[in-house]
């Protein structure tokens, strides 16, 4: 049997998704600054409006479950704890960065706190996800693995094998769609045949709910659910969260392709007011909520300084990290 | 020292591998219940339980995918890829993933997956069935690549494979699979990038992997009747590879011939002869020859897919044109 979820966590503890979710905004604020500037190579894919996906899921996982994510994966990287400073690093093409410069930002990757890849193949990493949860399976521990990917990821073929198997085989495995309404630059409905994506659960005799991504606490409660499930034996969930991506698809793309007043709807769902609003509600002070979003400013902006100051990898690094064996 | 076939020599390494260590399962279609197409799993599944003997759905991508995270998490996954062909419906898990994941985290990471594919010529599975692909992953780099010919081969090169932390690919030839050798009763592990000189010989160096090693030794044999001396280098694994067993023959042989069962485009073969060429140009009394398959998809008929083989009088005559108008170093 799942254990009994609780409704909400306790209040500092969601005080501190709070902060998480801010530190993630301004993290994301500043790295399309430096883009636009054309200070930081590559591209990059901003996480802003969808923060409350990243946070709710990540802090209902347990010490020892891991997770996966896309290239717009700084949130979620960030989400399961890799430091501030390290993360601008690996973006800036730091030695110090999380991945020593040979990631960068669709590659964002820190295994010591679970937080397994980014990947930049679309869909590719659902396969993967199949695998560190098969390994819980294979040792009869109780981690599961959070899989995040986005709507346009559904249309790939390693969805549909990964969903498959993960229910044949009852691995425990919670897949969530990030529904922001956009495949890169296609709104869902010019490519996707149903209306809502988790109807594709039933094709896999998998559970399927429809969640709220904007509501931090709501996404805990139900990815919390769907990994109690996933701990008792009972099998992957697909959820699908209704969420919004406030910036383009990449830095080069302006979203001219909105229709008026989408964007000005969903930045009045922006998750950081709705989780002030609902921690206003039980009882914090203005003035604890403003604390929380100066220290996450603070911490980003002490973490961008810190990191910018870092060495570039000498270019013989390049060589390391080819194989593990000699 | 028993005589056992390519396929006894293959079951027996992954039986023992599984005996050895008990972060090693086995996935594949078919590879569990049924023993595999090939029968290279038979009664596995049946010795080690159906948790560590697996069989999947008729998707690669999942059984790819699905190894690099078990690998992520420490175990050693062992896939089947049931034709090589199929390599292409994964090529993405294969080449993009597991080839780079350990690269792209800057080395936070090992993926200890090896992957078994039937590879090869077997007559008449036709061209999406029969192809030696190996060559398609010679240009990802983050893969070693075993090629073995033997039964003693075979069991060690998968010994070694999965005993390794990097991603291997294992291709297994299906015409060699009913072929017989000597297998040591405790056998061992075979290091990567060693090769074996098979049969040697002083006029000239032919170099042959798989099918194509035991053509290049009746060649070597037909050739011997007319004085001709050949000597033949196997390999054993295309990733790592040794150059310098391969180099040294050369050295003392000053004629060369690569056999290959693909396309000469883009391969192992074509790569090898470039490179001899740039490092060792004065060791060459003639220019190098590249016996490859030819420039079609496969056929299926009899007739026209052994056609398309290098056949043993390919590989022959190859010899004999190059020795003709070889120039020896000295006199050059």
């Amino acid at each position: 049997m799942a254990a009994k979820q609780a409704t909400a966590p306790p209040l500092e503890e969601q005080l501190d998704m709070l902060r998480s979710m801010l530190e993630i905004r301004f993290f994301e604020d500043e790295c399309q600054r430096l883009f636009a500037r054309g200070a930081v190579r590559g591209s990059t894919h901003l996480y802003q409006g969808q923060e409350a996906v990243a946070v709710g899921g990540c802090r209902a996982l347990r010490e020892g479950d891991t997770m996966t994510c896309t290239y717009r994966g700084h949130g979620a990287t960030l989400a399961m704890g890799a430091p501030l400073a390290p993360t601008f690093g690996e973006i800036f093409g730091k030695a110090r960065g999380l991945c020593k410069g040979k990631g960068g930002s669709m590659h964002l990757t820190d295994v010591t706190v679970g937080a397994l890849g980014s990947h930049a193949i679309v869909g590719a990493h659902l396969p993967i996800a199949n695998g560190a949860a098969f390994a819980s399976v294979y040792r009869k521990t109780e981690e599961v693995h959070l899989c995040f990917f986005g709507d346009g990821s559904t249309n790939i073929g390693g969805f549909h094998e990964a969903l498959n198997l993960a229910s044949l085989w009852k691995l425990p495995v919670i897949f969530v769609c990030e529904n922001n309404l956009y495949g890169e630059y296609s709104p869902i409905a010019l490519t996707t045949p149903v209306a809502r994506i988790v109807d594709r659960a039933a094709a896999y005799a998998m559970r399927g709910e429809q969640i709220d991504g904007n509501d931090v606490i709501g996404v805990w409660r139900e990815i919390g659910a769907a990994a109690a499930r996933a701990r008792a034996g009972e099998g992957p969930t697909l959820l699908e969260a209704m969420t919004y991506r406030q910036r383009g698809h990449s830095r080069t793309d302006p979203a001219t392709y909105r229709p008026d007043g989408e964007l000005e709807r969903w930045l009045e769902r922006d998750p950081i007011l709705l989780h002030e609003a609902a921690l206003r509600e039980s009882g914090v002070e203005d003035g604890q909520l403003a604390a929380v979003r100066a220290g996450a400013e603070a911490a980003v902006a002490a973490a961008l300084a810190e990191a910018l100051e870092w060495p570039e990898p000498d270019p013989e690094e390049r060589f390391d990290d080819v194989w593990a064996a000699a | 020292m028993a005589e056992v076939t390519y396929r006894e020599a293959i079951n027996r390494a992954l039986a023992d591998a599984l005996a050895a260590d008990d972060s090693v399962f086995l996935l594949g279609e078919d590879i569990a219940a049924a023993g595999g197409v090939f029968k290279q799993t038979d009664g596995l599944q049946a010795r080690f339980g159906a948790e560590r003997v697996l069989d999947t759905p008729i998707s690669e991508q999942a059984i790819v995918g699905l190894t690099i995270g078990a690998s992520l998490q420490g175990l050693r996954p062992v896939a089947e890829i049931m034709f090589a062909d199929f390599a292409a419906v994964t090529y993405d898990q294969i080449a993009n993933q597991l080839a780079k994941y350990r690269y792209m985290t800057g080395g936070q990471v090992t993926v200890p997956v090896t992957i078994r594919l039937a590879n090869g010529v077997s007559g008449g599975f036709g061209a999406q069935h029969s192809q030696a692909p190996e060559n398609w992953f010679l240009n990802v780099v983050g893969l070693k690549i075993a090629v073995p010919a033997t039964p003693a081969d075979a069991y060690g090169l998968i010994r070694t494979a999965i005993a390794d932390d990097d991603p291997v690919l294992v291709f297994e030839h299906k015409a060699l699979f009913n072929t017989k050798g000597e297998l040591d009763d405790e056998p061992q592990a075979l290091p990567f990038g060693v090769a074996e000189i098979v049969r040697p010989g002083s006029d000239l160096t032919i170099v042959a992997t798989q099918a194509m090693r035991p053509r290049a030794l009746e060649a070597a044999a037909a050739l011997e009747a007319e004085s001709i001396s050949v000597e033949v280098v196997d390999p054993r694994t295309l990733v790592p590879f040794d150059h310098e067993t391969v180099g040294a023959s050369l050295d003392r042989t000053n004629n060369l011939v690569v056999v290959q069962e693909a396309p000469p485009g883009g391969s192992w073969g074509a790569t090898l002869i470039a490179r001899l060429v740039e490092e060792r140009l004065d060791s060459f009394d003639s220019a190098p020859v590249l016996v490859a398959a030819d420039e079609t998809p496969i056929p299926y008929a009899e007739s026209l897919e052994q056609a398309w083989l290098p056949s043993t009088e390919r590989i022959a005559a190859a010899v004999r044109e190059t020795l003709a108008v070889a120039v020896p170093v000295s006199q050059g």
